[in-house]
């Protein structure tokens, strides 16, 4: 089961009370883009095994959206930050490079 | 390679058994492949023979990371349908059933293709309507179907209540010609009659990167070394995106897990596949007595061949009131196999940015049924550069807005 914890509520919630948003950090691309920007945005996907930054919504608590830093191969959490944020902050990037020196995602590193 | 018949069974069980001979081989890999496919599960193996079978290309290698055939192929519940709303969908997966009817003679090895019947739950006015719609789609694709009332569900389902209070049935979509069959089987088969016709199958040899010159692809990089190749195609199912991405480029494509239990074994008591797709529980009795049953995917991505307990949880308490019997059933096996889930929920049979590379994959949750019809056509993607059956499947139609909506359709992942 995974257990995440809310950073606006603070409250530890596993997986059946959070609702999974997707990918995080996306550009959004909306009218007047061009085809391959809107594709991209609406479809795109990193999907990597391994790190990966992602959505949450704390659907059964406080309602907010969050994001997470976790591993998709291990399942291991690398920590939880509030989402109003274009990058994750330095505190978890920290964590992530204590436990996996070199990591990139993306544009991130 | 020796022909399976009777004779041969009797023949070997005149002289112990010592004439029996590896069932494919185990070659060491050469310096150039015409064709090189990477992935020896279902659509991997079936793609190699039938380039081989259609095309004479013989000169292939299937390359696998682990064993052959141990990826979503020996994962999946094994239900073969092709029961699709929109029309390319319906074209793939009716190839695909109709290839299934006759692949143990064509193989030469059974598969054990079990036509029994699938039965698809109404139990919502909302799939009352969608199946009816559906039904009258398979009419006009010549994809037989019907939609059947519950005293017929009972009648072809006795170990079903249809009064459920919480999960009423309230009718369904009816295909006499679906069924199931041997996953490993398939598999194997497959790899015999390439191994028949000199094709390569290398197993445990991880492919590491792709090697490319002027935008065309010169060939992979591998646990055993570099091997060149003049095509390459992809059938890696849940890998699909780390693959692109040795290549250059992105997929639309997310991977999750997506389980399935089977229970011990018991007398015979159900002859039909049946799929209840608003609570996601999937259940057909395997020939050896098991009852088999497929749940939903996880929401969020994961690698992890196994998923999350309460989905498994909310199908089983959903199949109990539906099939009040299994109550009491105890369970021998759980599993998962990464599904590769696309935007549309349909498959992409498509070329790719780099050149004479073709990709095979987003079959999502529902890939065995499609095997012998996905390597049918691409194949011939792969031989021609074009297949009718795969024309509308390809990587532009994200771009373009040209989705084959099976997941609208569906209401569901399937």
């Amino acid at each position: 089961m995974l257990i995440l914890n809310c950073p606006y509520c603070g409250r530890e919630k596993d997986e059946t009370e959070l609702a999974a948003g997707g990918e995080a950090h996306l550009k959004r691309f909306g009218p007047g883009s061009s085809d391959q920007d809107f594709e991209g945005y609406l479809f795109d996907r990193a999907n990597p095994k391994g790190l990966h930054f992602e959505r949450w919504r704390c659907a059964a608590g406080c309602g907010k959206w969050f994001h997470a830093a976790r591993c998709t191969a291990t399942l291991e959490v690398f920590g939880t930050y509030k989402a109003q944020t274009l990058e994750p902050p330095k505190t978890i990037r920290d964590a992530i490079t204590a436990k996996r020196p070199g990591w990139s995602w993306r544009n991130f590193s | 390679m020796k022909r399976n018949s009777v004779f041969a069974v009797a023949r070997e069980a005149m002289r112990q058994h010592s004439g029996w001979r590896r069932t494919w081989g185990n070659p060491e890999p050469k310096k150039l492949y015409d064709v090189i496919i990477i992935g020896a599960g279902g659509h991997g193996l079936a793609t190699a023979y039938y380039l081989g079978k259609n095309f004479g290309i013989t000169n292939v290698a299937v390359i696998e990371k682990g064993w052959l055939g141990g990826g979503n192929t020996g994962r999946n519940t094994t239900i073969i349908r092709s029961n699709y709303l929109q029309d390319p969908s319906a074209a793939i997966y009716e190839k695909a059933r109709s290839l299934y009817e006759d692949l143990s003679q064509d193989l030469n090895y059974n598969v054990m293709f079990s036509p029994r019947g699938v039965m698809m739950l109404a139990q919502t006015q909302h799939e009352i309507r969608g199946y009816q719609r559906t039904a009258h789609a398979n009419s006009l694709q010549g994809v037989k179907t019907e939609f059947i009332s519950p005293a017929r569900v009972k009648e072809l389902c006795p170990i079903m209540n249809i009064d459920g209070p919480r999960y009423p049935v309230l009718g369904a979509l009816w295909q006499a010609r679906g069924g199931s069959a041997r996953h490993d089987a398939v598999a194997w088969g497959y790899a015999r009659a390439c191994s028949d016709m000199g094709m390569h199958i290398l197993q445990k040899t991880e492919v590491t990167g792709i090697t490319q010159q002027a935008g065309m692809v010169t060939g992979v990089d591998t646990s055993r070394g570099h091997i060149g190749c003049k095509k390459l195609g992809m059938v890696v199912a849940g890998h699909a995106s780390a693959v692109a991405e040795m290549a250059g480029f992105q997929l639309p494509i997310e991977s999750v897990p997506l389980q399935a239990l089977v229970s011990e074994p018991i007398k015979p008591c159900m002859d039909v596949v049946v799929m209840a797709n608003t609570v996601h529980g999937y259940m057909s009795q395997s020939d050896k007595g098991e009852m088999v049953i497929g749940g939903g995917t996880d929401a969020y991505n994961a690698y992890t061949q196994r998923g999350s307990f309460h989905h498994l949880e909310e199908t089983v308490r959903a199949l109990i009131e539906t099939f009040p019997m299994v109550s009491r059933l105890k369970m021998l096996r759980h599993w998962g196999g990464i599904v590769d889930v696309t935007g549309d929920r349909s498959p992409i049979l498509s070329k790719t940015p780099l050149g004479n590379t073709f990709i095979n994959c987003g079959w999502g949750t529902g890939g065995f049924k499609a095997i012998p019809g996905s390597g049918w056509g691409f194949a011939e993607l792969m031989a021609k550069g074009e297949s009718p059956l795969t024309a509308e499947f390809g990587l532009d139609r994200f771009r373009a807005g040209r989705f084959i909506d099976e997941s609208v359709a569906a209401g569901v992942a399937h």
